[in-house]
């Protein structure tokens, strides 16, 4: 700790932090541009000038940059000292000389940095009167809008994209006054992390495309604290609503979890919640009449369980309490896990071994900090895509430790550590059949059949002492790789061992196990992150219930004949053969959703259930974390969150498990007694009759504008504002208007900061956590005396099978997820359906060429698709894109026989 | 006594005075230019809708009647794609003209907009828009922006450079 005096006043504050950190930390409002507290300072704007004084006779000074100068015990500085002031003023006077007079039709207008620190030092007038400086944008594909004319240069673009992301296509042109940032040639951004220059950028250079479609400035939307759908990570995010559509997902930060960022995939995948295709009233098919009222077709959903013998099939992408309420609707021994068998296996054992097993599971922000990274099986950029960004920052790690200590700067110092550092990257090594965007980082990749490679794998768990039978016939370039990842694993301090669901091999997986229990009995402290396929995989497996395929048998022994399906395409879940014998054999299906999809068409009664964004819900990330989602408007028309469907359903059809059951509070209270595992739940968030001063938390902010016209065109007279019975938030802008609990932020704003900046005000340390601790609770924590044995069964060498060939998914950050397909930039960015890839030589001793039809069986049930070669595929391998719509077969990885190769191309 | 019939005498020479009362409807009052009455949407010069849908007359609005929704047409011109102010609810304060940073939106000298069904008093775009530069005739937002629409190129607008090449090294 450290004393320093800021005009005069004494104040204590950490070491190794710079003076910009310390101010805002303190509350102090100090203007800055190009320092950022993930990306360091750069010194760059020259905005955050300070006064710094020799000693206390020192009446003088001279005005410094706070970001680039540490923290140093008896510091005296003035934020306030009037040259200082005026030094700042000045500098926002020249940034502006060519700022173009587009705040009324720019994006960012509302929660624009630029604007606020305008404000903030006071530049009221503009001194300049002569011509500004104008660019040519470039089209950036469907995200981002590109505006040059109002570019600051602070060059926060670049170093995000570049620096931190590890983007190709975005740099900075031209020389002197005429810098450019963009690409070389107009097109779409490649970088998955794109969207973030969004809010990384401090002006509209670069704004949200999909917010521009239906543009709402800050000030006028809904907002409410939700956690991204998009995979097993469980990134905040903020989503905000107006005129009953949702307008814009923005990070929450979360400092365990995403902190700043997002990945484009969860930024933009919202659309599906305006999706034309949205099931806004409940129906009953084939005999629809006309619109049913809610009473009514809940009576008849109850009738039709009472009659027949029901069970329910839960859902991965729905919440704890859905899944919850439906598992006691239909009792908990007729309650299936809604993922296919091979997600179903992934995930429990994932959950078996982070569980009972002695290594801790990392969150993103230990991810960043470890020295030492081995990846089995995963192409993490499309499984899991913000852990890949963290795994670009823990690379990152080492040869800055050394940079830190040889030159001795601090981390902050963003341009000398990188100076510094040169090209060199710590250890990271990948063993994966495909190559991946976080090669160029690897020290070593090693690719082949997923068998082999994990092979390899439990070699390296073997060299480490875990108890298990050698693994023989590895080749001599094997062994030596096995040899370079058990040093590099020995040598570290913190090595992280990421695998998961991407190869659709669980052998990766537990060989990750035994090389990370084996270094944990050596006494290390190695960290574990497993990949699971959907948001909220782990908290429905710990939830229990049977296996998908036996709810199939069980329908064809006649012992269930109505089927409750919770938001579930069970297409997704199964091969199409398996999914319509279901569908015969089920004299009922109640599907409660939001989308109409290929399961929805086979419903006899759909009731429409609430998105993210019209629900309250509890989802569990890979990790464990649990972590809440709060609705976040009112719909129209009959949607509401599927919970409350099936305690309306329980109540009518006198179900006495969730008897008396009416809110959130009750079901969370409910689930939390039922499941022991998910007992903290309770503690996740304040309770509904939670109030600050007296008032709810309200979810507008308070310049929310257009309460007495919006619905005017429908009625004159002003509706009643809806109430929230379920969160101690509101639906309206009336309520505390102080900070709330960090689980309860519907949006960050402070007084003079109205971009996402303000965020610092609402951390307890800039860069940490935010006030209070960060959300979430994690659910699973290392057992660390748990005994749990090492995997034994390393896998037999892969080879070819005669007529047949193994079938692996390769997954897409765009296309692989079921939801965030409905935004079309996404969609756009997906690969082609109906296509299996295949090794040039199979191709070859096929007789198919690139581009020819293909008919192959699975379980004697004919499927047709594409072929196309793919070089990196293992002879006997074939590969489908996994997810995509039209994929039809799911269940991989399995073995599939070619019946018919025709010749005729696409 | 003398006070009463003072005063009576006042009464009848009033008798003679000119009359301040106006006998409206028959006869209207002479308004000043500057009355803040009925609301009116603009044009430009060139007969474009000035309105660019920047929210701030609806985030000034002291009793949030004004709403809308921006849009961007082909040409690169940003537009409300519908524009409602609740008049039953506006207490005619100007904020909103204030605000406007492109003089879209202006008060006008008109303040017969009375109906006996209160309905009638939301105003849709259609209404609003009136096909005049009311009282900034010649302004014209987008020769002053920096963006670009269909017959403005980039270095068109006042006081603007040719675009930069970013090509030269040329100081």
């Amino acid at each position: 700790m450290a004393t320093i005096y800021i005009d005069n006043k004494a104040y204590t504050v950490k070491d190794g932090r710079n003076l910009l950190e310390v101010c805002l930390q303190l509350g102090i409002n100090l203007p800055y541009f190009c320092w950022h507290p993930s990306l360091g300072s750069v010194g760059a704007c020259r905005q955050c000038a300070i006064k710094v004084f020799k000693d206390e006779d020192d009446k003088k000074g001279r005005i410094m940059m706070s970001c680039m100068e540490p923290v140093r015990d008896n510091v005296r500085i003035s934020v306030d000292d009037s040259e200082a002031a005026a030094f700042r003023e000045h500098v926002i006077g020249w940034l502006m000389t060519n700022h173009p007079h587009d705040c009324a039709v720019c994006d960012e207008g509302g929660s624009c940095h630029l604007q606020d620190m305008t404000v903030m030092t006071g530049h009221s007038y503009r001194d300049y009167r002569f011509t500004k400086r104008t660019y040519r944008n470039q089209d950036l594909g469907p995200f981002l809008n590109h505006e040059m004319n109002r570019c600051i240069q602070c060059y926060r673009c670049v170093r995000f994209y570049k620096d931190y992301a590890g983007g190709k296509d975005l740099d900075v042109f031209a020389a002197h006054n005429h810098v450019y940032f963009g690409r070389q040639q107009p097109g779409r951004l490649e970088n998955e992390f794109s969207g973030n220059l969004a809010e990384v950028c401090p002006t509209g250079v670069f704004t949200d495309k999909t917010l521009k479609s239906h543009y709402t400035r800050k000030w006028d939307m809904t907002y409410a604290p939700s956690v991204c759908q998009g995979c097993s990570l469980g990134c905040n995010t903020v989503a905000g609503e107006r005129y009953g559509s949702i307008r814009q997902i923005t990070s929450r930060y979360n400092g365990e979890v995403n902190g700043y960022f997002l990945c484009d995939r969860g930024r933009y995948g919202y659309e599906f919640v305006n999706s034309p295709q949205r099931i806004h009233q409940p129906a009953i098919r084939p005999h629809h009449n006309g619109t049913p009222s809610s009473d009514w077709i809940v009576a008849q959903a109850a009738d039709k369980l009472r009659n027949g013998k029901a069970i329910g099939i839960g859902s991965p992408r729905a919440s704890l309490e859905s899944n919850f309420a439906l598992r006691q609707l239909v009792g908990a021994d007729h309650f299936y896990i809604g993922m296919s068998d091979m997600e179903h296996d992934h995930t429990a054992l994932a959950l078996k071994i982070l569980r009972d097993g002695p290594v801790r599971t990392p969150s993103l922000h230990e991810v960043e900090k470890a020295d030492m990274v081995l990846i089995l099986g995963e192409d993490l950029t499309n499984t899991a895509p913000m852990l890949a960004l963290a795994v670009r920052q823990a690379v990152r790690q080492e040869p800055m430790q050394d940079a830190i200590q040889t030159v001795h700067i601090a981390e902050w110092q963003d341009a000398a550590v990188r100076e510094a550092m040169q090209d060199k990257k710590g250890p990271l090594f990948i063993l994966h059949t495909f190559p991946t965007k976080l090669d160029e980082l690897a020290a070593r990749t090693q690719r082949g059949a997923p068998d082999n490679l994990a092979r390899i794998a439990f070699a390296v768990s073997h060299a480490l002492g875990a108890e298990i039978p050698a693994v023989n016939g590895l080749n001599d370039e094997e062994r030596e790789l096995v040899k370079e990842i058990v040093q590099a694993l020995e040598a570290a301090e913190r090595p992280l061992v990421i695998s998961g669901y991407g190869s659709g091999n669980d052998a990766y997986m537990k060989a990750a196990a035994n090389i990370t229990w084996a270094l944990h009995k050596k006494g290390k402290q190695p960290m574990l992150s497993l990949t699971v396929p959907e948001c909220n995989s782990l908290g429905l497996e710990m939830l229990g219930g049977h296996r998908l395929d036996s709810a199939l048998d069980v329908l064809r022994h006649g012992d269930a004949d109505t089927l409750v399906i919770l938001e579930n395409d069970l297409y997704r879940r199964a091969d199409k053969h398996i999914v319509d014998e279901m569908f015969r054999l089920a004299k009922e299906v109640i599907v409660v959703d939001h989308l109409y999809n290929p399961t929805a068409e086979r419903a006899t009664l759909i009731l429409p259930a609430g998105t993210f964004a019209e629900a309250d819900g509890t989802i569990v990330n890979n990790e464990g974390r649990a972590q809440r989602y709060y609705q976040v408007y009112v719909p129209k028309d009959q949607v509401q969150e599927s919970w409350r469907w099936f305690l309306q359903i329980a109540e009518k059809a006198g179900i006495p498990r969730l008897n008396g059951l009416q809110n959130l509070d009750d079901i969370v209270w409910a689930m939390t007694v039922a499941v022991p595992a998910l007992e903290s739940i309770q503690e996740l968030a304040p309770a509904a009759d939670f109030r600050m001063a007296g008032q709810k938390i309200p979810r507008e902010p308070h310049r929310y504008s257009g309460r007495t016209a919006m619905l005017a065109n429908e009625n004159v007279s002003e509706p009643k504002p809806p109430e929230d019975v379920d969160t101690p938030l509101s639906f309206t802008m009336e309520g505390f208007r102080g900070e709330p609990p960090a689980p309860l932020i519907p949006f960050f704003w402070s007084p003079g900061w109205n971009s996402v900046q303000s965020v610092n005000k609402f951390q307890s340390e800039i860069g940490g956590a935010l006030h209070g601790g960060d959300p979430g609770k994690r659910l699973l924590e290392a057992h660390v005396n748990g005994r749990i044995p090492f995997f034994t069964e390393a896998p037999e060498p892969f080879v070819p099978m005669p007529g047949h060939v193994h079938l692996m998914p390769i997954y897409h950050i765009f296309g692989s997820d079921e939801l965030s397909m409905h935004t079309s930039g996404i969609a756009g960015g997906a690969p082609e359906p109906f296509v299996i890839y295949l090794n040039p030589e199979d191709l070859h001793q096929w007789g198919a060429s690139p581009g020819t039809w293909v008919n192959f069986e699975v379980d004697d049930h004919p499927y047709t698709m594409a072929v196309e070669a793919n070089n990196w595929l293992p002879r006997g391998i074939a590969a489908l894109n996994a997810g995509i719509r039209g994929a039809e077969v799911v269940d991989m990885p399995q073995c599939i026989r070619f019946s018919n190769v025709r010749t005729e191309t696409i | 006594m003398f006070s009463l019939i003072r005063s009576m005498w006042l009464v009848f020479l009033h008798m003679f005075h000119k009359r301040e009362t106006y006998q409206y409807p028959e006869e209207k009052a002479p308004l000043p230019a500057r009355w803040r009455g009925r609301i009116a949407l603009t044009r430009d010069p060139d007969g474009g809708e000035r309105c660019v849908g920047c929210y701030l007359c609806a985030a000034a609005c002291p009793v949030d009647c004004i709403s809308l929704q921006a849009a961007e047409a082909p040409d690169g011109r940003r537009y409300p794609s519908f524009f409602r102010i609740n008049f039953s609810r506006c207490i005619f304060c100007g904020f909103c003209e204030e605000a406007c940073p492109t003089y879209a939106i202006q008060l006008l000298p008109d303040f017969e907009m009375a109906e006996y069904n209160r309905q009638n008093l939301v105003y849709e775009k259609e209404d609003l828009t009136i096909n005049s530069q009311g009282k900034y005739p010649g302004y014209n937002y987008y020769k002053v922006a920096g963006m670009t629409i269909s017959g403005k190129d980039k270095g068109e607008a006042a006081k603007e450079e040719p675009p930069v090449d970013i090509k030269s090294l040329l100081p």
